[in-house]
């Protein structure tokens, strides 16, 4: 197990480090089976994915998933909104070191970085305009437990221009986090 | 493009050839990998660190907590049909009703945060459904009550718990990763049922 590093108590952009709980594997005994779950073979110096290559086939699966839902952006969604679903369901639960990510390519990609840092500072409630209030809120319902999402938020979401495909994007975006979140949140922390 | 029907086209009720069936497969990879994630979680090449009833058991517990779904009815049915799992449904079913909640909540690391610490329920499983379910599965259900609820409240001594009930550090990620994977799962499907439902409605009214 690791000692703890100076953890973040604030939500930020800042770009923050990940220490784990429980023992990640060591690098020196990944096998082609770990690569392949890897992915990507230079998440092999992270100790996040280091752990969860523990299980290969899950991550494999998880983050394939995860990288069509975000980058496939052929059609649907814009980028910056996909990653705005991401950063108000990591700001909903609670994960800072989530936040941190997709708050930042939330900034990247939609050259707004004040209203994204109000979401940040002020909470899912924060005003960012009609059409990101609709993407937040859709967030924050799919999240809630009980889930919390309805007709009103397909309304609302088509109101703010949104077509059937781009909400899928948000239902997609917004769940995946969900299952980010907790595997971020339970296996270790976020460190400065 | 007509794709064959996977889990979430099942639990959705989503039909080859639909208008959301054709949305789903612009996202061919997501699609096919979310099946991935379910059969490498439900059909694993080793279930050596967790077991395929205590996997069918968190899933109906953990989905049932999410409320009355066909989801959670899948699940629970799964658990119904794993060898010894009938005789846990009477356990789970108990502990889905206790541990009913509403989330997120629970407490930031100390500091400007704390203004939006939350208090909730801190699930724990009723001394009767303990023998049924053994050490390790009670530990584990009370481990997937927090990362349903109050992920943030998540701390190294909760590992430390799992260690101690008998989980291995690899049966921790399989597990975590189990209850992470429900959670999104079971709200992509809300969120496709709701969606189809409001153009079922569209289409009525117009």
């Amino acid at each position: 197990m690791s000692a703890t590093v100076n953890p973040p108590v604030v939500f930020t952009q800042d770009e923050l480090g990940w220490v784990s709980w429980i023992d990640p594997l060591p690098e020196a005994e990944l096998t082609e089976r770990h690569y392949a779950g890897l992915v990507d073979r230079s998440r092999a110096k992270s100790e996040y994915f280091r752990l969860l290559v523990r299980d290969p086939e899950v991550l494999e699966a998880r983050t394939k998933t995860d990288k069509d839902i975000f980058y496939n952006v052929a059609d649907g969604l814009p980028r910056a909104e996909r990653e705005l679903a991401a950063a108000a369901t990591s700001r909903y639960n609670g994960c800072i070191y989530c936040a941190s990510v997709h708050a930042r390519f939330a900034s990247t990609y939609s050259k707004r970085r004040d209203d994204v840092q109000r979401l940040l500072d002020e909470g899912v409630k924060a005003d960012l305009g009609e059409r990101w209030n609709a993407v937040v809120k859709a967030s924050v319902a799919l999240a809630a437990t009980p889930i919390a999402f309805g007709p009103d938020n397909i309304a609302e979401l088509r109101r703010a221009g949104l077509d059937d495909a781009e909400i899928v994007d948000v239902i997609n975006g917004a769940s995946f986090f969900n299952w980010a979140n907790r595997l971020m949140l339970s296996l270790g922390e976020p460190s400065k | 493009m007509m794709s064959t029907r996977d889990i979430i086209d099942t639990l959705a009720g989503i039909e080859p050839g639909s208008a959301l069936d054709a949305i789903r497969a612009r996202r061919l990879q997501a699609r096919e990998n979310a099946q991935k994630s379910y059969l490498s979680l439900f059909e694993p090449i080793d279930a050596g660190d967790v077991s395929l009833l205590e996997r069918a058991a968190v899933a109906a517990f953990v989905t049932g907590l999410h409320g009355g779904s066909p989801v959670a009815t899948f699940y629970r049915e799964k658990l119904a049909a794993s060898t010894g799992g009938a005789a846990l449904l009477g356990a789970i079913d108990a502990e889905i009703a206790r541990g009913r909640t509403s989330g997120p909540y629970g407490s930031y690391p100390a500091g400007p945060l704390s203004v939006e610490n939350t208090a909730g329920l801190i699930f724990r499983v009723g001394a009767e459904s303990k023998s049924a379910l053994g050490t390790r599965l009670a530990a584990a259900l009370e481990h997937a009550h927090l990362l349903v609820f109050r992920p943030r409240d998540a701390a190294s001594a909760d590992m430390k718990a799992l260690l101690d009930a008998g989980w291995s550090t690899t049966g921790i990620v399989t597990f975590s990763q189990l209850v992470a994977f429900l959670s999104f799962q079971v709200r992509v499907v809300s969120g496709l049922r709701t969606l189809a439902a409001a153009n079922a409605q569209k289409e009525t009214a117009s």
